[in-house]
């Protein structure tokens, strides 16, 4: 965990969460595995707090526990990790994808899972047929079968799944004795590594679930229906067949969707939008055969994708032969051909894609920031990989007074480095050659670093600009309650002018600005991400390939 | 610093092969980097669209209601004395929400929170008795000592030191009663020839010097 990922995951926790959380949160990030009396000990902060900060912890999963490193009988230790604190930033993303693909109910569903950490299918499908009979008209209500089938849409195209099983830590102290081990069955090696949910074969399966009914509307009235509802809750108590399973949003299943979507998006701005229609067919038709750290998806042959494609693109054969061999042509590598059987196979290549993409957004960083002929220095030392500062001159056809001082900002950023050639041992530097480099993946990962660093940058300028006008906000939030609860009530309009003129007009103009500050700081804040998106996926697809 | 005037400023490799000549040096820096420096190109303004603004509602949505739910946990401290205007106008739906029970099924079971027993008052009682008889067994040994030699005060001094370990209404009196019975007794460390208040010195007590020499 560097220190700005840490600094990051902090703000994070605290603005979601509350600062109790986030003080136990980033000592545990900084201090690694601990047991709960050395957290106790350490942080200072009152048993019963920090329980509950544990708790909160454990059910957004940022938090696991395990077993002790001493064995079975040692105090449970917890652990965090700033990954998926970090994923905190992309709930919107996420959200946003399932209303595209699963309209509202999908959309709310994932909400309520994402910010309750996890929840068991019943309360989320009674929550969520509540939630949108509340926006749907007077009358009309959500029935739970559609919300369930929702749901089931959604486990089946694993966007969510089962939360894994606590590990067993310690020996049972259940009241009834523990049964005694059949000689003859070998006994499960204790592994270090914490189980994940998808190493379970049941993480997939819906449960059958007794859920009829039909969403509620919350009752305006509250005095006449207090006792009524009193009388509801104890029959809604009842069990739905599915306690104690929990489902928890696959971010996994998420970010293989974006990876698709970035790579389409990508080939329909380089060539057009025939060519990504054909990318996104082929991606389709090996979404379910291919790993989700593959380097490239099973070959598919011409004459499937030819049948594959949407029915609205009647393209013929042999304009699809033509695209097809477009695209592998394009130095971009997004498609390749792996054989000729079958009119062709091909295959999408998803590391050489994510590794020119992010090389993409390198580039356009130094562009944006240095100037388009250090972005041409840049390319230039990307393609040719190691020159001489003459040669650089020279191929980049800038003069060598310019080139000098672009490649020395360049180098004090750390966008590129020095390589020294000696010709003798001692490394005499009359007789040294230096050459100026590029390397991708340690770029990729300082720029990874800034984007971290940006992002809580933005974090704490917004906190700092809604405190600094804390007093303004109270009392445009007190002014509108006032005017909620009179309109509620019944009040002539010009009572309504009246509070709404207690606001001052330097102090709307005041209030607006803050507004649109605000909204810009937290808008950068979404896109910022989606550049953390890219480099995330550029960086981890390069460690699972040797 | 024989080489004070001819080190200056001068290199340890040959810098024509890094391509620059000396007059090419950029300005020193004076002190640290400005906080804001000025950049040559401005940033790109972020983009703008349907997509974006609804991710920006979804997300300060999402911010305002986990600050409203129990697992945003606040500390107690800040909770204010006076009742606020505002907390009138709170939905009572969002009070509600503050107990949570998390599914302890999935959580370790040390989080849970421990109920604590009360045994304390039941302890104490029984300690109290038994101080009271043992106290009252120490003081009629007490009494018989002090009869039979005359006090060693260090010695009922510890011993009211260990009995003031015992709480107890009775014990205070016990106490009090000792105390007084030192006073009583005036037993002290103090010799009392050791202790000269000048009534010998040039006073009444002589009568050799009458002829009027002041004592001082």
């Amino acid at each position: 965990m560097t220190a700005q990922e840490v600094r990051l995951c902090g703000l994070l926790l605290q603005e979601h969460f509350g600062e109790m959380v986030e003080k136990v949160g980033t000592h545990l990030l900084k201090s690694g595995a601990q047991n709960l009396r050395m957290i106790l000990h350490e942080t200072g902060i009152s048993l019963d707090l920090l329980k509950k900060s544990l708790c909160v912890l454990v059910q957004h999963g940022a938090c696991v526990f395990s077993s002790g490193r001493k064995g079975p009988g040692s105090p449970t230790e917890y652990r965090t990790s700033c990954d998926r604190i970090l994923r905190i930033l992309r709930y919107p993303r996420y959200i946003y994808t399932a209303k595209t693909l699963y309209g509202d109910t999908g959309e709310l569903i994932i909400e309520e899972l994402l910010q309750r950490g996890h929840m068991t299918m019943s309360s989320t499908v009674k929550t969520v047929a509540d939630r949108l009979t509340q926006n749907m008209e007077d009358g009309r209500s959500m029935d739970y079968n559609d919300v369930s089938n929702s749901f089931s849409n959604l486990v089946e195209t694993h966007f969510l799944q089962r939360c894994p099983p606590p590990p067993r830590a310690g020996p049972k102290e259940s009241v009834t004795p523990a049964p005694h081990p059949v000689p003859g069955t070998p006994t499960p090696p204790i592994s270090t590594a914490l189980p994940t949910a998808e190493s379970f074969p049941d993480c997939y399966k819906v449960p059958h679930v007794t859920l009829t009914g039909r969403g509620k509307r919350p009752l305006s009235s509250e005095d006449v229906d207090d006792q009524r509802n009193a009388k509801k809750a104890k029959m809604d108590s009842e069990t739905h067949g599915d306690e104690g399973i929990c489902w928890q949003v696959n971010f996994e299943r998420f970010h293989l969707h974006f990876r698709d979507q970035a790579i389409i998006s990508a080939v329909a701005n380089k060539l057009d939008q025939t060519s990504s229609e054909i990318v996104r067919t082929m991606l389709r038709m090996s979404e379910v055969t291919t790993s989700p750290s593959a380097t490239c998806t099973k070959p598919l042959s011409a004459n499937e994708i030819f049948r594959s494609l949407p029915t609205n693109y009647n393209i013929t054969r042999p304009i699809l032969d033509q695209y097809l061999t477009l695209l592998v042509d394009d130095p971009m590598e997004f498609v390749g051909k792996a054989g000729e059987s079958g009119g062709g196979m091909y295959v999408v290549n998803m590391h050489r894609a994510l590794a020119n993409l992010a090389r993409a957004t390198l580039e356009s960083v130094v562009q944006e920031r240095f100037g388009s002929r250090s972005a041409r220095i840049f390319r230039l030392l990307l393609r040719k990989r190691h020159l001489e500062q003459k040669q650089v001159e020279d191929f980049a056809m800038i003069p060598a007074k310019e080139a000098k001082d672009m490649l020395y900002s360049l180098l004090s950023q750390n966008l590129v480095q020095l390589q020294e050639v000696p010709k003798t041992p001692d490394y005499a530097p009359s007789r040294t050659f230096y050459l100026y480099t590029v390397n991708q993946l340690p770029t990729a990962r300082m720029l990874l670093q800034n984007c971290y660093k940006t992002v809580a940058n933005l974090i704490e300028r917004r906190l700092y600009e809604s405190k600094e006008s804390k007093r303004l906000l109270e009392k445009s939030q007190r002014i509108e309650a006032i005017l909620a609860s009179l309109q509620a009530s019944g009040a002539e309009p010009e009572q309504l002018t009246e509070v709404e003129e207690m606001i001052t007009a330097p102090e709307k103009q005041q209030l607006d600005a803050l507004r649109l500050h605000i909204n810009k700081l937290d808008s950068a804040e979404n896109q910022v991400d989606e550049t953390i998106f890219l480099i995330e996926s550029y960086v981890n697809s390069t460690k699972t390939t040797s | 610093m024989a080489g004070k005037g001819r080190g200056v400023g001068a290199f340890t490799f040959n810098i024509e092969a890094l391509g620059i000549g000396r007059g090419s040096m950029p300005d020193s820096r004076v002190g640290p980097m400005p906080l804001f420096p000025n950049i040559d190109f401005k940033p790109v303004p972020l983009k703008a669209g349907e997509e974006e603004d609804y991710m920006l509602a979804l997300k300060q949505e999402m911010r305002g209601t986990m600050q409203q739910l129990p697992h945003n946990i606040k500390c107690h401290a800040n909770k204010a004395e006076v009742e606020r205007y505002t907390e009138r106008y709170l939905k009572q739906r969002q009070l509600d929400d503050a107990n949570w029970t998390p599914d302890w099924s999935l959580l370790p079971k040390e989080l849970m929170p421990q109920k604590k027993k009360v045994v304390k008052p039941v302890k104490k009682k029984k300690a109290v008795k038994i101080s009271r008889k043992e106290t009252e067994a120490m003081l009629t040994k007490l009494d018989e000592l002090e009869k039979k030699d005359d006090g060693n005060p260090e010695k009922s001094d510890d011993e009211t030191e260990k009995k003031k370990v015992n709480e107890g209404e009775e014990e205070e009196e016990i106490e009090a009663e000792e105390y007084d019975e030192e006073d009583v007794e005036e037993e002290n460390d103090y010799i009392d020839s050791y202790f000269d208040n000048g009534e010998d010195f040039g006073g009444a007590g002589s009568d050799e010097n009458v002829d009027g020499e002041g004592t001082y």
